[in-house]
This record gives structure tokens, C-alpha cells and sequence, in this order.
């Protein structure tokens, strides 16, 4: 990000060799730079782009003309549409508790010393660097074993699964150089443990909390490898356009998508605006 | 380790337990100290072994009192305001607030309010919502508490910066911040854990004045641990010096500085010259009916002094230190006349200090004498660096203590790995020290206490 904040002044190509950015690696390095984000985004304004397209046939990929229709038209796939709510609650559900849960585990891990401790700790980030093939088939075998049937709820219960641990290592980030001495001096005020968590170190940790909120949602509504395991008959928003690509996606997922790439970008640029207010 | 902790009692104790403090306290009024430490000990578990951070202290301290703990880093005093505080259990002892045991209550359900170090403001919250913070949770709203809010505000010079956050604030101002949170409470007792470390020298100066006059003005209880000897002796009624967890001497500015019971109390507050020399005789009987020590010193040289008074006998031969402040001692060219101590030396170093100079002398026995002289009226040197001179004081302004050398054998903690000691390894410590001598001089320090707020 800092190549992004100090580039744009210089990077002009009207001044080419003017100025300090004129050295032939620092240009290189500008260069190198525009590239990689022009590679980050250019999928992402492909799909925006088409989610405009006038389609002729079942494929969407070739340019015919603008048209607003397939925002119109956004919920005429009932299918898709259903899919996508399946998605849109078991991301805000698991987000909901996953924050409440990976919160709760962050400052545990992140305060206090514990027997079992070092145990949490390899679980949770085993958590994040195993491949989810392994945790989806996992908790398949699991729930077979169980006989619980595949469906919504399994989904969810998996999304929570993976989702606390990411919410808890950011929480934990969150709580380096907190100063634990304003919790003392709310207790030494008459606060007791509750109303001090609620007044003094929930505000001070909240940035954290919504980051890992964020990133958990973010993770849940694109999830498909875990999900694909233990969906049974249900439909999420990612199975049902993987499934439609060999018959042709539908524009509408693109315009849905958008909405989705859009939403989570404002919500992350809020939480950056936050944290730049409170500076805590 | 309970065999120090009772030593130790030996000469902390004794004074309040012949005051009748536990029952009554402050006899001329009847209202119960403030606050009461009893038999007061803290451990510290670090791998399975229990490390003392406080041996064992006896405190009461009375309403209105400036009170300080003194010490060096790790000697014990903010384990022992933490405890007060609430934050720290102690392993034994009981702790009494107004009379009433609060050693199980936690911290906020204490009437008292600690000023931390850190300040550790509300970042989230203005300077008004941190002040307010306290009374909301005790239920006060609306009128009142904007009112008091207010008055506290005035009172420590923040009113036009209630709506700045405390990172908007100077160091100075999130010290008054952190003052106001507390007082506006009005705690029984206010804790102030080295509230000006962080301070620059100026502001701190400044701030000690503020503090005291505050102090005066609201009548509060205060409890002031500082590691910075000036600061205590500027401020408190009374001031405890603690050491390795214990108290070293517990008196009035007055009485430890002009007598340091202990070799680390002397050390400790502001600069003594300490001789090591033998007795030669002792005159039980000298001028004031006390006990004068003659000790050993060369041709035409003579060094006397009384015996501390919390000191027991002495018998010729025993090994003793003498201690006299730099500021007592006269310098002369000729041998002085009449009954002071006096030594030869030679100059060895002379600093220009503005308000005065220091002289560093050898003796003949190469001891280093400090002495501080005064430039009040004549700017010139007295005495040029190399000069041969004659140094003299008041046999009344020095002291005669025990010899440091007596590292007490039968402490197991000496030399042990001990987190809560000074980092000084030879810091003088001593044990089994006669208590009749404390009986005595306690209750006169804690007699000349009762301020009236």
C-alpha cells in the first residue's frame, strides 16, 4: 500500500526522467507496481463490464452492447436467487458468531497465560494453513459419522468452524501494545469485569473486531471447497455458478457479484475510516 | 523467609503496636486511620518458587495524611499501593480502609482511586467523559454530575480542554486528567503510583507544588510512592523508605533526612559521608544526657557522635559508621577550635555549582569527604584543589550507625535471584535491630501526624 500512497504524484508517463522519479529503477518500480494492480483488478472490471453486456445465446463472453436489463432482471433466476440469500445469511450467521467466538478466543489468547495455551494456538492457525479439501472432507466424515444430514445447517456450522480462527488471530493482532493498565484504572473507577469490558476494552479492541468481521464475511460468501463437501442438496450463490458454467453463466451473477465487490469494498473502506478517526 | 518478616516487624511495628492503632486509631478524634496495613506480605510465584516482593508491613496511615513510600525500583512499594488499590492479593496480612477489612473486596468496590503512572486515560473518551467516568458508575447524572465534572476541572486547570481526547494533550495535561478522574470521586484515600515520572524536571517541580496544595485543599488521604527522594520530602507529612520489601524507616521528611535510621535510608536520601572507623569509648552520659561515641581518628584529629537513638549499646572496638551531610561541615585552613569533630584532608576535586560549590577531600585515611558550601556572600573558592585542610561539624549533626558490613548471613534471599531487591548487590540491609529504640521514636513521628484537612 505505501507504493500506492507515495506513487500517483510522480508516476505521470507526461514527465518521464523529471525529478527524483526519474531514475531509470525507481520507474521500473512504478511500472512493475501499475502492473500487478492492473492484473489484481482486471477480472473484477471484466465481470462488472459484462454484468452490462446485451448477451445473445448462453454464452457471456463476447461484447454485444450496453444494456440495464440483467439489473431488472436481477431475481428472474429463482434458483440463483435462492442461492444467493443461502449465501448472504450463512455469511451474516457465521460472521455473527464466528466474531462473537474468535473475539472471546483472541483475548484469551491474547491476555492471558493458560495451561493448553501453545495448544490453542497450533490449533488455530492449523486451522488456516490446512488445505480445505482436508478440512471439508474432514467434517464430511464427521457428520456422516454422526448422521447428521448434509445441508444448510452443516454449511453453517463449517463456515463458523473456519471462520473463528481468522476472526481470533486478528482480534489477538488487535491486542499487541494494548495498554491493559485503562482496564485497571475502569475497575479502580467502579466498573466491574463486565461493564469494563463493555465501556473501555470492547471500544478500544473494536477496529480489531470488525476487521475480523469483515475478513470472515469476505470468507464465507466466496467459500466453495468446504462448502461443496457438506452442502448435500443445498445451493450457495459460488456452487450454483459453478455448476452453470459448463450450460453458460447468467449475466445476473455478474450484476450480483458487483453488488457483493462493491458492498464489501465500502464496508472495508469504512472500517479504514474508523480506524483512522479513532486512532486507538 | 518468616523469620526476616519478623525481624523486619522488629523495627516497622513496634511504634504502631504501642500506639493501640489496630482498635482506635487516631485517639484524639476516634475515627480509624485511613488506611491500615497488617502484617502485609506478597509473594510472587515465579517457577514454582515463591519470591517475596513485600515481606511484611505495618502501616496505619491517618485521614488527611500526605503519606509517601520511598524507595528504589523493586523495593516493594507499588506491589504494596497496588494491594491497597486492589489489584494485588497479599499472600498474608489484612488490609483495613476506614476500620473495615477490604482485603478480599476487589478493586471496584474500594473507596479509593489510583493516579497510575501511565496515566492509563480513556483514549475513546474526551477529558470530560474520562472524569466522569467514576461517578456514572456510582449512579450520579444530569446536574450533579456536570457540576462536579466541572468544579474538578477547574480546580486542576483543564475546563477549556473538557472536549479534547488525551492524545490531544501534553504530558502535563493527561497528568491533570488523570488527577481529576480520581479526585472527583472524592475516595477516602487517593493512590498515586510515581504520577510525575514522566514528567520533565520543570513541569514536575511545578506539579509537586500543585499536588501538595491540592492535597491541602480537598483534605483527601494521599498515598504517594515515588522512587525520587526530593519529590517525598517536598510533599509528605510522613514518609515510609522501603528496601527489599520492607520498611527502612518510617518518619517525618524532617526526621529522615536529619536522621537516616539505617545506613541505606542515609544513602538513599540526598547525599551523607559515611566513616567507617572503630569505637574507642562510649560516654553514656554527653551533652543533652545522650550517649556520646568517641571513636578512633588520627594525631590532633577528633571525631565524636551521638548514638542513634534507635541504636543499641555499643562497646569499644565494635566497628560503627559515622554519618554527617555535606552541608554540615565547615572547611578552615587552621585547626578549629572548641568541642566539633574535626579531620584533616586534602582537596582532591572542587565543582562550581552556582548556588554552591562541592569540595571533594581525602583524609588521611583515604576517605572521601563531600562537602557542600554555600556561595552566599563571597563568590571566591575558600579552598584551591590541593590544599591541605581542616574539616569540622557539630558532633550533634552526625550519627553514629552500625557497621554496613553485617550482610546478614541468615537471610536466604541474599545473593539469590530476587526480582523484587534493588539492582544494587551490596545494598546495606540489617536485621535484628533492638526495637526499644523504635518503640520510642515511632509514636513521636506518628503523634506529629494528625493533619487536620
Amino acid at each position: 500500500m505505501t507504493s500506492l500512497d507515495s506513487a500517483p504524484p510522480r508516476l505521470a508517463p507526461a514527465r518521464p526522467g523529471g525529478g527524483r522519479g526519474g531514475r531509470l529503477g525507481e520507474r521500473l518500480l512504478h511500472a512493475y507496481t501499475w502492473l500487478i494492480l492492473l492484473w489484481l483488478v482486471l477480472p473484477i472490471i471484466v465481470m462488472i463490464v459484462f454484468g452490462f453486456n446485451d448477451r445473445v445465446g448462453k454464452r457471456n463472453n463476447t461484447w454485444n452492447g450496453f444494456t440495464l436489463r440483467w439489473w431488472g432482471e436481477l431475481f428472474a433466476i429463482p434458483d440463483l436467487t435462492t442461492a444467493l440469500v443461502n449465501s448472504l445469511t450463512i455469511a451474516l450467521l457465521s460472521t455473527a458468531v464466528a466474531t462473537t467466538l474468535g473475539t472471546l478466543m483472541g483475548l484469551a489468547l491474547g491476555r492471558h497465560t493458560f495451561r493448553g495455551r501453545g495448544g490453542v494456538e497450533l490449533l488455530m492457525f492449523a486451522n488456516i494453513a490446512a488445505p480445505e479439501v482436508v478440512l471439508g472432507a474432514s467434517l464430511l466424515s464427521l457428520f456422516i459419522t454422526m448422521g447428521v444430514p448434509r445441508g444448510y445447517l452443516t454449511i453453517l456450522i463449517a463456515h463458523i468452524m473456519f471462520n473463528i480462527s481468522y476472526v481470533a488471530v486478528v482480534v489477538r493482532a488487535r491486542l499487541a501494545g494494548f495498554d491493559s493498565s485503562v482496564e485497571e484504572a475502569a475497575r479502580d473507577l467502579g466498573a466491574g469485569p463486565f461493564t469494563t469490558f463493555r465501556l473501555v476494552t470492547l471500544p478500544l479492541i473494536l477496529p480489531g473486531v470488525l476487521s475480523g468481521a469483515l475478513l470472515a464475511f469476505a470468507m464465507s460468501i466466496d467459500e466453495y471447497v468446504i462448502t461443496t463437501f457438506n452442502a448435500g442438496s443445498t445451493l450457495t450463490f459460488p456452487l450454483w455458478v459453478f455448476g452453470a458454467t459448463r450450460v453458460g453463466v447468467p449475466p445476473q451473477v455478474n450484476v450480483m457479484a458487483t453488488i457483493i465487490f462493491v458492498v464489501g469494498v465500502l464496508l472495508a473502506l469504512g472500517n479504514a475510516l474508523l480506524l483512522r478517526r479513532r486512532q486507538i | 523467609m518468616t523469620a526476616t518478616g519478623h525481624t523486619a516487624t522488629g523495627h516497622t511495628a513496634t511504634g504502631h503496636t504501642a500506639t493501640g492503632h489496630t482498635a482506635t486509631g487516631d485517639a484524639a478524634t476516634g475515627a480509624p486511620p485511613a488506611i491500615e496495613l497488617a502484617g502485609v506480605a506478597k509473594d510472587y510465584h515465579s517457577r514454582g518458587r515463591a519470591v517475596p516482593a513485600v515481606s511484611r508491613i505495618d502501616l496505619a496511615i491517618g485521614p488527611g495524611e500526605f503519606f509517601s513510600l520511598l524507595g528504589p525500583s523493586g523495593c516493594g512499594k507499588s506491589t504494596t499501593l497496588r494491594m491497597i488499590a486492589g489489584f494485588e492479593e497479599p499472600t498474608r496480612g489484612r488490609i483495613l480502609l476506614q476500620g473495615r477489612d477490604v482485603t478480599a473486596v476487589p478493586p471496584n468496590r474500594r473507596d479509593v482511586n489510583l493516579v497510575f503512572q501511565s496515566y492509563a486515560l480513556f483514549p475513546h473518551l474526551d477529558v470530560a467523559g474520562n472524569v466522569a467516568f467514576g461517578l456514572r458508575r456510582r449512579g450520579v447524572k444530569g446536574r450533579e454530575l456536570r457540576e462536579r465534572v466541572g468544579t474538578m476541572l477547574d480546580l486542576v486547570e483543564l475546563s477549556e480542554l473538557a472536549e479534547r481526547r488525551p492524545r490531544e494533550l501534553s504530558g502535563g495535561q493527561q497528568q491533570r486528567v488523570a488527577l481529576a478522574r480520581a479526585l472527583v470521586n472524592r475516595p477516602a484515600a487517593l493512590l498515586l503510583d510515581e504520577p510525575l515520572g514522566a514528567l520533565d524536571l520543570k513541569l514536575r517541580q511545578t506539579m509537586q507544588i500543585q499536588l501538595k496544595a491540592i492535597q491541602r485543599e480537598v483534605g483527601i488521604t494521599f498515598i504517594y510512592v515515588t522512587h525520587d527522594q526530593g519529590e517525598a520530602l517536598t510533599m509528605s507529612d510522613r514518609i515510609a523508605v522501603m528496601n527489599r520489601g520492607r520498611v527502612e524507616q518510617l518518619a517525618s521528611p524532617r526526621e529522615i533526612y536529619e536522621r537516616p535510621r539505617t545506613r541505606f535510608v542515609a544513602g538513599f536520601i540526598g547525599t551523607s559521608n559515611l566513616l567507617r572507623r572503630t569505637v574507642r569509648a562510649v560516654d553514656a552520659a554527653g551533652p543533652g544526657g545522650r550517649a556520646m561515641v568517641v571513636l578512633d581518628a588520627g594525631a590532633d584529629e577528633r571525631l565524636s557522635a551521638p548514638l542513634h537513638p534507635q541504636m543499641g549499646p555499643l562497646r569499644t572496638g565494635d566497628q560503627v559508621e559515622l554519618t554527617v551531610r555535606p552541608e554540615k561541615i565547615e572547611m578552615s585552613a587552621t585547626r578549629p577550635d572548641g568541642p566539633c569533630c574535626a579531620l584533616r584532608g586534602r582537596i582532591v576535586e572542587v565543582v562550581y555549582l552556582g548556588t554552591y560549590t562541592t569540595y571533594t577531600v581525602a583524609t588521611h585515611g583515604g576517605t572521601e569527604i563531600t562537602v557542600f558550601w554555600q556561595n552566599s556572600t563571597d563568590s571566591t573558592n575558600v579552598a584551591e584543589r590541593g590544599e591541605e585542610i581542616w574539616l569540622s561539624w557539630l558532633p550533634e549533626h552526625s550519627y553514629v550507625l552500625p557497621e554496613s558490613a553485617d550482610e546478614e548471613p541468615s537471610t536466604p534471599r541474599s545473593g539469590g535471584p530476587d526480582p523484587g531487591g534493588p539492582p544494587e548487590g551490596d545494598a546495606p540491609r540489617r536485621n535484628g535491630e533492638p526495637a526499644a529504640g523504635a518503640a520510642a521514636q515511632t509514636p513521636t513521628a506518628t503523634a506529629a501526624h494528625p493533619v487536620s484537612p
